[in-house]
């Protein structure tokens, strides 16, 4: 679909809406239901972008709904304030509420998280029934409606167009947060975010940031509900709620902000006619849905992990490959150092593991404009020296000094903002994400727009220029044909080469390569290196591991050899091939 | 407060916890063995509990009809997923495993009920009946996902959960169910009286725990299991049937939940949903534990039920609201254990 068919298809669908309502003979309940859908949706919306996008799984979010509901229900009956005017201070409430919340469980790692949202949903839920302010069980009656120009809006018909309109707003606003600086940063923290931290995105407040924003969509949703039923009791936001809406976000497609769209109308839908067959069926009433629902996760799970969306986008014409992003002003580049400054020097670095010591007191220097090539047998710790120099793993003693500042205790985001760019040894590249939005990752850090800024379409000027760099790395790299490809779909080798152009979009001082010419041919091999060379023209340090000797040989300037942790041999390139510990670590011994 | 006040308190906490240590115990062994969380461990309890309140009215209990649903889809699954290679063999098994067992288990139960044999005979039945859904449970929810992260497992447990809280209201309708006690006798401790209920309920915990030792610790099956647990692909390596490991330990655990529920079900009235609060607070013991120790959740377990006594003694409104955030500063403590550099599962 190009761009001006999808608008068309936007406009006709918001004209479909707009008259929906007005539709003489349309069933009340029809509108209702409807409503109903567009409250899910609300809150489904921010499930996707916290779990399907962002990998947060949270079972609590109906508690966030109800923070909107009620807020506004105290402050419409006990204070007489205007439904309009309650909205900020609901919002206020539930951010500042999910921050705290936030502050707790986002440090919660794997399925810890999960659980951790089942434990203050239901605290939360519990709560709600016993606070004095909110009437306990009974609840708060008599919530006026929303009230435009002097009529109250006490129907389906009148509530349906302020509850699409904050739906509209919430796709809107979301599309633009994921297409945007901080939505690559929400898409990296899929697989533990080790990436993203080598980048400069603080993992920590982009989850905050994630988790915040789901919790405001559910509080619209709540406070919307709250003025539609104009009752609110603790029912709907307990534990079971949240795990309804769960399944929207996962029956949709949890990637994708139509899918909760969908996967609210399909929920809402089926609840409402399990509600009116199942008791029929079984003769007495109760929430037998339940039985339905909870199978038909299980039957998801097994059979379309990924949702309904992606199955109907498949059905959709597919887009052609859009052009490279156009022409923009470049970035602001790092001055480089002079060639032949010292620039980086591991002293006595030591890392154990428990009684293993993977790097033993090893020290080495490089200088600006060097490509030093870092070798040993397999299990010689050269990827643990890779992860303590980036701070990925603490040093347990030691120090690693760069342009004469110790960075031996920094975080990896500190140490990225240096202008220290890596490749991993097992590629951490997003394969559901393109090459190009892989890529700008790696120039994360010299953007600066926040989320608010996305949310707004503030950033395109930034964006634009950020994309402008991936895009000239990749072109530079060799893959312009790939730009726009899954990276998913990549060979190997491919992504290797991938992960050397996120870390150029770093604009780097000192490069680390954990061995960038695994998995390539020999035409790759050569390109390679011959890019490599024209790096080291361009000033840029380089730091290679490497098991291809012949590569290795013929493009460093300096060799360091590690055994067992400890470094055996040091040297220029002619010089290491003839010295004996070096030639006996690689060979074995003379018998 | 004085000190009966206060004996009073720890001893209906531990005897809460007794029951929360044996839920414990059996999440962190589904855990380490499937890599499931099983949020529905709950609702074994809630069957366990209901059929022994059914059966002591002298009816067939609604899970025996549960029983064969489960069986009969379990059949469905496994036989759709041996399709192409039914030999007679396998027919054979699946008819014995799917058809013959648990139907002869509702014949028996049947046959049985109107008897009235007493509260332990009773408890027995209920104990069979609700065991093997354990296992049918497995075939058909989490086997098909065996090689899933935690976190999708962790869904799909959610989702059972949904479904067999419905299925008890199905099956056994929104009112509350209790049972008779397994013993009337009382004798009093000093100034505290001791109900004979509960000192069945810590000499089962105890003996349990005895046996499942044992059971780790010395049978085949048992260091099988645990190596399963330690390493999937090693065990299937040497030769263990992880599947086999998974529905074993799916039969403990729903054995375990019901046995929860017969001890529970005459201290307690039992609706359709209770079982999810119970056995989440088991969860909130395995949980300390980190889902791997099982001394630790056991201890833990007591500590649960003893704040949870005070809670409901202090501000009895709020105890739930306590009993959950409890949890959230333990997590916090096991993650940052768990270290902060996470690869994908």
């Amino acid at each position: 679909m190009s761009t001006t068919s999808s608008r068309v298809a936007t406009l006709i669908l918001v004209a479909v809406g707009a008259v929906l309502p007005l539709v003489p003979g349309m069933p009340v309940f029809w509108i209702t239901l409807i409503n109903n859908i567009g409250l899910g949706a609300l809150v489904a919306i921010g499930l996707v972008v916290l779990t399907g996008v962002g990998g947060l799984t949270s079972f609590g979010q109906a508690a966030f709904v109800g923070f909107g509901a009620f807020t506004s229900a105290v402050l419409t009956t006990k204070f007489g304030w205007s439904p309009w005017a309650t909205l900020p201070v609901a919002l206020v409430i539930t951010g500042l509420g999910a921050f705290l919340l936030g502050l707790v469980t986002m440090r919660l790692s794997g399925h810890y998280l999960p659980l951790g949202t089942i434990a203050w949903g239901l605290s939360l839920y519990f709560l709600f029934g016993e606070l004095q302010l909110f009437n306990r069980h009974d609840g708060i009656n008599a919530i006026p409606p929303f009230n435009v120009a002097g009529y109250d809006l006490f129907d389906s018909r009148g509530i349906f167009y302020v509850i699409w309109g904050c739906v509209a707003l919430a796709v809107v606003a979301t599309r633009n947060l994921l297409d945007s600086r901080t939505g690559r940063a929400i898409r990296a923290l899929r697989g533990g975010g080790v990436a993203a931290e080598a980048f400069g995105v603080s993992t920590m407040k982009v989850k905050l940031i994630v988790f915040v924003y789901a919790a405001l969509l559910a509080s619209v949703a709540g406070w919307l509900y709250a003025h539609m039923q104009r009752a609110v009791n603790q029912t709907p936001f307990g534990i079971n709620a949240g795990i309804e809406y769960l399944l929207m976000a996962v029956l949709g497609g949890a990637g994708q902000v139509w899918g909760a769209l969908l996967g609210s109308a399909l929920v809402t839908i089926l609840k409402d006619q399990l509600q009116r067959i199942l008791p029929a069926l079984f003769g007495a009433r109760g929430n037998y849905e339940l039985i339905v629902f909870g199978a038909l996760l299980v039957v998801l799970l097994q059979t379309a992990r990924e949702g309904l969306w992606p199955r109907l986008a498949a059905l959709m014409p597919t887009r052609p490959s859009p052009p490279p992003p156009p022409e923009a002003p470049p970035l602001a580049m790092r001055e480089m150092p002079a060639a032949g400054e010292p620039l980086l020097s591991l002293r006595a670095a030591r890392k154990e593991f428990g009684g293993l010591v993977a790097v033993n007191d090893v020290s080495f220097d490089v200088k600006a404009g060097e490509i030093v090539g870092l070798i040993g047998p397999n299990g010689a710790g050269k990827s643990t020296t890779f992860n303590l120099v980036t701070g990925v793993l603490p040093l347990t003693r030691g120090d690693v000094v760069f342009r004469g500042n110790s960075i031996g205790s920094l975080t990896p985001q500190a140490i990225a903002r240096q202008g220290i760019a890596r490749t991993f040894q097992h590629v951490h590249v997003h394969p559901a994400m393109t090459v190009i939005e892989n890529v700008a990752l790696g120039a994360h850090l010299r953007g600066s727009k926040g989320a608010l800024a996305s949310l707004l379409r503030l950033d395109r000027g930034e964006e634009g220029q950020l994309l402008h760099e991936a895009a000239r790395q990749i072109q530079r790299v060799g893959l312009g044909g790939e730009m726009h490809k899954l990276a998913g779909s990549l060979a190997l080798g491919q992504l290797r080469i991938v992960e050397i152009a996120r870390a150029l979009c770093l604009n780097p001082v000192l490069l680390l390569l954990d061995e960038p010419a695994a998995g390539l041919r020999h035409k790759e091999k050569q390109d390679l290196a011959q890019l490599l060379r024209r790096l080291k023209g361009e000033g840029v340090t380089i730091l290679l591991v490497e098991h291809d000797m012949s590569f290795v040989m013929g493009l460093t300037d300096h060799i360091v050899v590690v055994d067992f942790g400890t470094k055996i041999a040091e040297g220029p390139p002619k010089e290491i091939v003839k010295t004996p510990a070096v030639i006996e670590a690689y060979l074995g011994g003379p018998a | 407060m004085d000190t009966t006040i206060l004996l009073f308190l720890i001893q209906d906490g531990v005897t809460n916890g007794a029951i929360y240590a044996l839920l414990g115990l059996a999440l962190v062994l589904v855990f380490a063995v499937t890599r499931v969380i099983l949020v529905s461990q709950g609702e074994f309890v809630t069957y366990g509990a209901m059929t022994l309140a059914v059966l002591d009215a002298g009816r067939l209990p609604g899970t025996a009809g549960l029983l064969l649903l489960f069986a009969g889809m379990a059949l469905c699954v496994e036989a759709w997923s041996n399709r192409r290679n039914l030999s007679l063999r396998i027919v054979i098994k699946l008819a014995l495993l799917y058809i013959v067992l648990p139907v002869g288990i509702v014949a028996i139960a049947a046959w049985l009920a109107p008897m009235r044999l007493g509260p332990i005979p009773q408890a027995l039945i209920a104990i069979g009946i609700v065991a093997p859904m354990g296992p049918y449970l497995y075939r058909i929810a989490f086997q098909p996902l065996s090689e899933a992260s935690v976190l999708v497992l962790l869904i799909a447990a959610v989702g059972t959960h949904f479904s067999m809280t419905g299925l008890a209201l199905l099956f056994f309708g929104p009112e509350g169910l209790r049972a008779q006690p397994l013993s009337t006798a009382s004798f009093s401790l000093g100034p505290l009286p001791v109900s004979g209920q509960s000192i069945a309920i810590y000499a089962t915990a105890v003996l349990l725990m005895i046996a499942l030792y044992l059971f780790f610790d010395r049978t085949i099956l048992g260091k099988a299991l645990r190596a399963t647990a330690v390493n999937r692909l090693g065990a299937r390596l040497v030769g263990i049937r992880t599947a086999l490991s998974g529905q074993i330990a799916f039969v403990i655990a729903a054995s375990i939940g019901a046995l929860s529920g017969v001890l529970i079900a005459p201290v307690t009235t039992v609706f359709y949903d209770s079982g999810f609060l119970i056995g989440l607070k088991g969860f909130v013991a395995a949980i300390v534990g980190g889902l791997v120790s099982y001394p630790l959740a056991a201890a833990a377990a007591v500590l649960v039920g003893i704040v949870e006594a005070f809670a409901s003694f202090w501000a009895s409104s709020f105890k739930e609201v306590i009993v959950f955030l409890i949890i959230i500063p333990v997590l916090i403590v096991r993650s940052l254990l768990s270290g902060h550099v996470e690869e994908d599962e």
